[in-house]
């Protein structure tokens, strides 16, 4: 990825809103994301980053504000797509890893099925030629190629969120939406995710949000961080910066309350 | 190459009663392509802050810091990020890689994020680690288990990994036996003599002799006493 | 003759003309799964009630009806909708295809070719092709909706992954005129060719499920499958052994102790009309 082409966004984020009645989900978030950009945002339970995250993926639909993503044809406001053109999209051009490998996953359908799935969603008839990708990916996250006809419920947890990287990056999207990924793993697993994540987002020129509370994830994944705080923005930035000079009171409170080891 | 005008910092610790501790002021400074600027003063004077604004690390209050053209005071996070791919080094004092990466890819990193081609990248990352004397056995290991010193010449390595126009050193020789210092050495007198402007601390006086052509005390910029 | 306590097969004609909504929509439509308000009657649900249903909802007093259980007109559950309906309608009942003008079914579908003005009328156990891969019934309906089929595509990739071959024998799922994916019922995939180009009007009723589907004549049906593992219409490899018929679905009968067993047509019309016509199997002059 050279920083030449890359003038326009590829998404870009206005006044994105979400009110559970009287309440903020998140309210006035605005941004702009570059190809190849890895943005973390990080706050609280309740900070309303997931919200967030639901509202740009099209999980939710916003009451306020615009999504819109550079499309094949150039820049579209995704909250105003039909939820045909917007499923289209969230299984070409965007990807979502879930929290918990359970909901990303289809438990009951073999490893290689679910690498699968997406390539035959967009049409792939050819049984070879989709068995030798999924195998090919397979391989990629590190998953052993005579595992390709286990289903995931047989796989540890560390394997099974390996399997949905690889289900959802298949199709060579342009944007990956992450929540938590590495949350419930185990220390030592989540180095090794984090690792083949970094691999995969340099070698794919891929763009990426990343929703997690843990600042050692996104110091260590994302090029740009934005703290949320009761739904709004309350600093945003590169991530070192925010990190080792915090301007905003709440930002000094999350990154001084980080546990040393 | 780097120029810094009337460069201003503060520190406000919002939950120690929003306490402002004002660090520098009206800093200037500029260093031109091929010279090597050191910077002195004292422990806590404001070298490792100065270096750190300059890196885009830590926010400026006012003024201007330009490193080829880009205002890093002033710069999106996406121009900061794209300066320090293509045109600023940084070698600190702290190694920090994500656990279980080999060596030699650690190094090799810079070179990768530029869409070098994955064997030159990791020739040059292997020529960088034989001068530096890191055995070939370690190379397939993460640098997280090195002694001090491994690791301080690890990220040189990776710090000279490509040819930047700019460079920001901090302590470069610290830790280093006398062989490796002068690896370290010439690795900076080679990077001069291609044209690099090297802003970096040298507590190693004797290596500061060798390599500065300047030098600037950071207690000029200190604020007054009111 | 007629029994006078019921209406003219067996439903009320509000509901009939219920029925006949739904099935208008299914027609007009093609593979959409069309959801109707499904009646209590007076058989067990998995007896044929959504196929009962329609029949009921098609039957005029002129119709001559025909009714099929695995291709054979002697099974329980033939017999006793037939009867159902020669008590409640007083419709003329058949045993041959050519004669009928509606035929109701159980997997099967003739074997003799149907023609134009036959009412083909199946019964559907589950008519969602997608349930057994997404068990959410709002999910299956937008994925309908929006044409998201790969998942259908997973599931024959799961049968070649782990048997070597698409597996999958019966209810083998097609996509109508390039949009729906419709399960044809449980007729074995031997008769998945016949769903394509019928001349008759082919209905599906499911009454636990309350959905009503249809195929107009002549509707474009084509087999799921992968470029490199092709649809098969396969059946066994064999011909009847009372008939000698290759062209047609056989079932196979274990005949003593000893694994003796033959093979018979499964379309009991099909084989008597070959045999009354002259042709002989293997084991034909004895039976």
């Amino acid at each position: 990825m050279n920083a030449l082409s890359q003038h326009r966004p590829l998404l870009s984020v206005q006044h994105l809103g979400k009110h559970y009645g009287p309440r903020i989900g998140c309210t006035e978030i605005s941004f702009d994301l570059y190809p190849g950009e890895v943005m973390g945002i990080v706050g609280e339970s309740g900070s309303g980053k997931s919200t967030l995250l639901s509202c740009m993926a099209g999980h939710l639909v916003p009451d306020a504000g615009r999504v819109v993503f550079d499309t094949a044809l150039g820049p579209r406001d995704t909250v105003q797509m039909s939820e045909a053109e917007r499923r289209r999209m969230a299984r070409t051009d965007w990807a979502f890893v879930h929290q918990n490998p359970r909901d990303g996953l289809r438990m009951g359908v073999s490893a290689g099925g679910n690498v699968g799935e997406r390539l035959m969603a967009i049409g792939a008839r050819h049984y070879g030629a989709i068995r030798a990708t999924a195998a090919d990916w397979l391989g990629r996250v590190e998953i052993a190629a005579d595992r390709i006809d286990d289903a995931p419920r047989a796989f540890s947890g560390g394997m099974q969120q390996r399997l949905q990287i690889a289900r959802n990056l298949v199709t060579a999207p342009r944007l990956v939406f992450m929540d938590e990924p590495t949350g419930g793993l185990d220390v030592s697993v989540q180095a090794r995710l984090l690792d083949l994540l970094r691999g995969l987002v340099r070698q794919m020129g891929l763009s990426a949000i990343i929703v997690t509370h843990d600042l050692a994830v996104v110091r260590l994944l994302a090029d740009r961080l934005m703290v949320m705080k009761d739904g709004r923005v309350v600093e945003t930035g590169l991530t070192d910066q925010v990190l080792d000079d915090p301007q905003h009171a709440y930002t000094q409170l999350l990154v001084s309350s980080v546990l040393q080891v | 190459m780097i120029e810094i005008d009337n460069l201003c910092k503060s520190f406000t610790l919002h939950n120690q009663g929003a306490a402002t501790i004002e660090v520098m002021q009206n800093a200037n400074l500029s260093v031109r392509a091929g010279e090597c600027v050191g910077l002195i003063g004292a422990s806590g004077a404001g070298k490792s802050t100065l270096m750190r604004m300059v890196w885009g690390n830590y926010l400026a209050t006012s003024g201007h810091i330009r490193v080829g053209g880009l205002d890093v005071a002033r710069a999106e996070p996406r121009q900061i990020i794209a300066l320090r791919r293509e045109t600023l080094g940084y070698v600190s004092q702290f190694l920090r890689v994500v656990p279980r990466v080999a060596t030699l890819d650690v190094v090799a990193e810079p070179l990768l994020a530029l869409g070098v081609e994955t064997a030159t990248a990791r020739a040059r990352a292997a020529s960088l680690l034989t001068r530096l004397n890191i055995p070939k056995r370690l190379w397939p290991l993460s640098p997280t288990t090195f002694s001090g010193g491994e690791q301080q010449r690890v990220n040189i390595a990776r710090g000279f990994a490509h040819a930047y126009p700019a460079l920001l050193l901090d302590e470069p020789t610290a830790s280093l036996d006398a062989g490796n210092r002068e690896v370290v050495l010439d690795l900076i007198e080679e990077a001069k003599a291609r044209g690099a402007a090297i802003l970096g601390i040298f507590h190693d006086e004797a290596a500061r002799a060798r390599v500065c052509d300047r030098l600037v005390d950071v207690r000029d910029f200190a604020v007054q006493a009111a | 003759m007629t029994d006078q306590a019921y209406n003219f097969a067996y439903l009320d004609e509000q509901t009939k003309r219920m029925i006949r909504r739904a099935i208008l929509k299914g027609v007009a439509v093609p593979g959409y799964q069309v959801p109707f308000a499904s009646r209590e009657m007076p058989m067990p649900y998995g007896w044929g009630t959504g196929g009962v249903q329609l029949t009921a909802a098609c039957l005029t007093p002129d119709d001559r009806l025909k009714v099929i259980d695995q291709g054979a007109d002697d099974t329980t559950n033939a017999v006793s909708i037939r009867k159902f309906f020669q008590r409640v309608a007083g419709v003329a009942v058949t045993e041959a295809t050519t004669e009928a003008t509606l035929i109701q079914t159980r997997h099967r579908i003739p074997d003799t070719p149907l023609r134009v003005g036959q009412i083909l009328v199946y019964q559907v156990p589950i008519p969602e092709p997608l349930r057994f891969l997404e068990p959410r019934e709002a999910e299956t309906r937008k994925m309908h909706e929006l044409e998201d089929y790969g998942l259908m595509h997973v599931k024959l990739y799961e049968d070649i992954a782990r048997h070597g071959q698409i597996a999958t024998a019966y209810a083998y799922p097609v996509k109508v005129e390039g949009r729906y994916v419709m399960d044809p019922s449980p007729i074995p995939k031997f008769d998945n060719p016949k769903l394509s180009g019928s001349p008759a009007l082919q209905l599906f009723g499911a009454g636990r499920e309350q959905r009503i589907y249809a195929l107009p004549p002549f509707t474009h049906v084509v087999s799921l499958d992968f470029e490199d593992h092709p649809f098969v219409a396969s059946k066994a490899d064999h011909a009847c052994d009372l008939c000698a018929a290759t062209d047609s679905y056989l079932d196979e009968v274990i005949i003593d102790d000893d694994g003796g067993r033959m093979f018979v047509c499964s379309d009991t019309d099909y084989c008597g009309g070959r045999r009354a016509a002259g042709y002989v199997g293997r084991l034909g002059g004895q039976a």
